[in-house]
């Protein structure tokens, strides 16, 4: 069973013309690492808090979020609850600001375990040293407060937090953006090292492709709200095959390469406020034509991509 | 995050910041508080004890601030009088602290339907004049101390409800309630545990400020003769008894309540206000 299986996603939020997530498809395997990439505004973040039912109000959900085979949308509140404190945790991308400044670092790890009532406090702490130890932390932390670490302490008490319920699935939103270059590999080592040491599926939310490369299985390439190409990590990024794709990888700025003005996606992403026919990057698109205007494309292939012209690499699969 | 806490517009306009005001202010706070603890073994005479030959008698050394219309000991009745005094606006305070807090938590929090009653509801007793309300309230309830408290705990509740709202929409989008939310917290559990906390100092300094308030409300209302029954020894009730020695040409044991009332809010809003602008310093 799949750590997470998005099927068929589409979320519509008051206010906007088209759904903010038409039809996510998504899946993570135990054990396995994902990388979700786009920009801004893409709905990368949006999937991946629907999978832990944290939902914009007044959003309106179509589709199944199945988080260790139970679908999170449906879900009753106590046991999404219990699915929070347990299957799946979530790291976030400004570690001094998701961790409240008046509670020590060891009642922060601590108190949700605690409250599921399962675990009493002594079992709870030997835990926390455990897992603080894991993140490369020592156990003197406990007793400190967020306001006496780094950054990049933080988010490794942060990781250590997400793991103390097991958790077979976890979601990091752009866990590195907040954090300086060194911390950022170190935090992204850490994460590949406890992956392959507690089995649990990572969603990686990021907008870094160099990061995504490094650290991930799958990719997921995401654009207005549809996931616009998706394969293994080597082949999306040497061949990719939608032009999205291409375009944002010419755009990655490289130190290599001859100083002068950065590439750039020429236009805006879609406008919420309108109705989107045919493919979403059609309006940007070197290669659209007639049929990309009216007609979306879909996903299909060994290696997907929602293209009606995919760019041919040196092998054609669809 | 802007915080505006609600503060009357003449005693705002004290310095609270000038440099030898607030430490004085303070120890005179502290000295009032000491005195109303202290009353019993500081007190020379029984406050209730009458003494009608010795009427209006200047001080002296037997009665150090002198007696007043009925022969009561003045210092006796200042010492016992400052625990009335500040026992009530301390009952408003906390009544009005602990049932704005719950409003306003629960406004900000849980928003529609219920946002707008309670916000409209506590608007409803913004609208009406704080004396008024503790008017008619012990006209119908009667004398003693419990009617005006808790008439001006309403009263003050919308200073505390509103702020706290205020507070709690701001803190809700933080991300460490969303993180908390996704560690399996209950809402209730997010709330009380981190929420509180967090907001906690903003609304005690209204607290604070508020204090100077209740007590020139409560004095009012005791020289109005409506707070405390007419013997317990009170501030404001001593303005109101000392009212025909004035005009009998000996005004010590009226004057000397005022300037006790006077000077207590002053002290206590200014270090209020210090507290508050330093609070608010803090947070933004």
């Amino acid at each position: 069973m799949n750590a997470l299986d998005i099927q068929g996603l589409r979320l519509q939020l008051p206010g906007s013309a088209r759904p903010v997530l038409d039809g996510v498809d998504l899946t993570v395997a135990p054990g396995e690492t994902v990388a979700l990439v786009g920009e801004s505004g893409s709905g990368k973040t949006l999937t991946s808090r629907t999978a832990l039912g944290l939902l914009p109000p007044g959003a309106v959900t179509e589709g199944r979020v199945l988080v260790d085979g139970q679908d999170v949308l449906t879900m009753a509140p106590d046991r999404l609850r219990a699915l929070r404190t347990g299957q799946a945790a979530m790291i976030f991308q400004d570690p001094g600001a998701a961790i409240n400044p008046l509670r020590r670092i060891g009642d922060f790890l601590t108190e949700s375990v605690r409250l599921t009532g399962t675990v009493n406090a002594a079992d709870a702490d030997r835990r926390a040293v455990e897992l603080l130890d894991a993140v490369g932390l020592g156990p003197e932390l406990l007793r400190r407060y967020p306001g006496q670490l780094s950054g990049g302490m933080l988010q490794r008490v942060m990781i250590a937090a997400a793991l103390m319920g097991d958790p077979i699935l976890l979601l990091a939103d752009e866990p590195t953006t907040a954090l300086d270059v060194t911390s950022q590999a170190e935090v992204v080592a850490l994460l590949g090292r406890l992956r392959a040491r507690f089995g649990t599926g990572l969603l990686f939310v990021t907008h870094d492709l160099g990061l995504a490369a490094a650290i991930s299985d799958r990719v997921y390439v995401m654009y207005a709200g549809r996931i616009a190409e998706t394969g293994p990590a080597a082949a999306l990024f040497d061949r990719p095959r939608h032009p999205y794709t291409a375009a944002l990888l010419a755009s990655t700025p490289r130190l290599e390469a001859p100083s002068g003005r950065l590439a750039a996606i020429d236009g805006q992403p879609p406008d919420l406020r309108q109705e989107l026919t045919g493919c979403a990057f059609a309006a940007r698109c070197l290669h659209a034509t007639e049929l990309c205007r009216e007609e979306a494309p879909a996903l299909r292939g060994t290696h997907p991509a929602a293209c009606h012209h995919p760019l041919e690499g040196s092998r054609t699969d669809a | 995050m802007s915080v505006a806490l609600t503060r009357r517009p003449g005693l705002g306009r004290l310095k609270a910041a000038r440099a030898p005001l607030h430490p004085i202010c303070l120890g005179f706070a502290a000295l009032v508080v000491l005195a109303a603890l202290l009353a019993p073994w500081l007190s020379p005479y029984d406050p209730n004890a009458v003494d009608l030959g010795n009427a209006l008698a200047g001080p002296s050394s037997d009665h150090l601030l002198g007696v007043d219309a009925a022969g009561r000991d003045t210092l006796s009745r200042l010492l016992l009088g400052a625990r009335t005094s500040l026992l009530g606006p301390l009952g408003v305070v906390v009544f009005s602290t602990v049932a704005g807090i719950a409003v306003g938590l629960a406004a900000g929090w849980r928003g529609g339907w219920l946002d707008s009653v309670l916000s409209r509801s506590t608007e409803l007793v913004f609208a009406f004049p704080g004396m008024l309300l503790a008017i008619l309230i012990i006209s119908v309830y009667g004398e003693g101390l419990l009617a005006p408290v808790i008439a001006l705990a309403i009263a003050y509740l919308p200073y505390v409800s509103r702020l706290t709202r205020s507070l709690v929409l701001a803190e809700r989008t933080r991300p460490y309630v969303c993180a908390y939310q996704v560690q399996g917290h209950s809402a209730l559990q997010i709330c009380l545990r981190h929420v509180l906390p967090n907001i906690a100092p903003i609304v005690l300094a209204q607290s604070a400020v508020n204090f100077g308030y209740a007590l020139m409300d409560l004095a009012g209302l005791s020289f109005l003769g409506l707070g405390v029954p007419a013997l317990t020894p009170d501030w404001g009730r001593m303005v109101f008894d000392g009212q025909t020695a004035i005009q009998h040409g000996y005004p010590l044991s009226a004057i000397l309540p005022c300037t006790l009332i006077v000077l207590t809010v002053v002290a206590f809003n200014v270090v209020g206000e210090r507290w508050a602008d330093q609070v608010a310093r803090r947070t933004t």
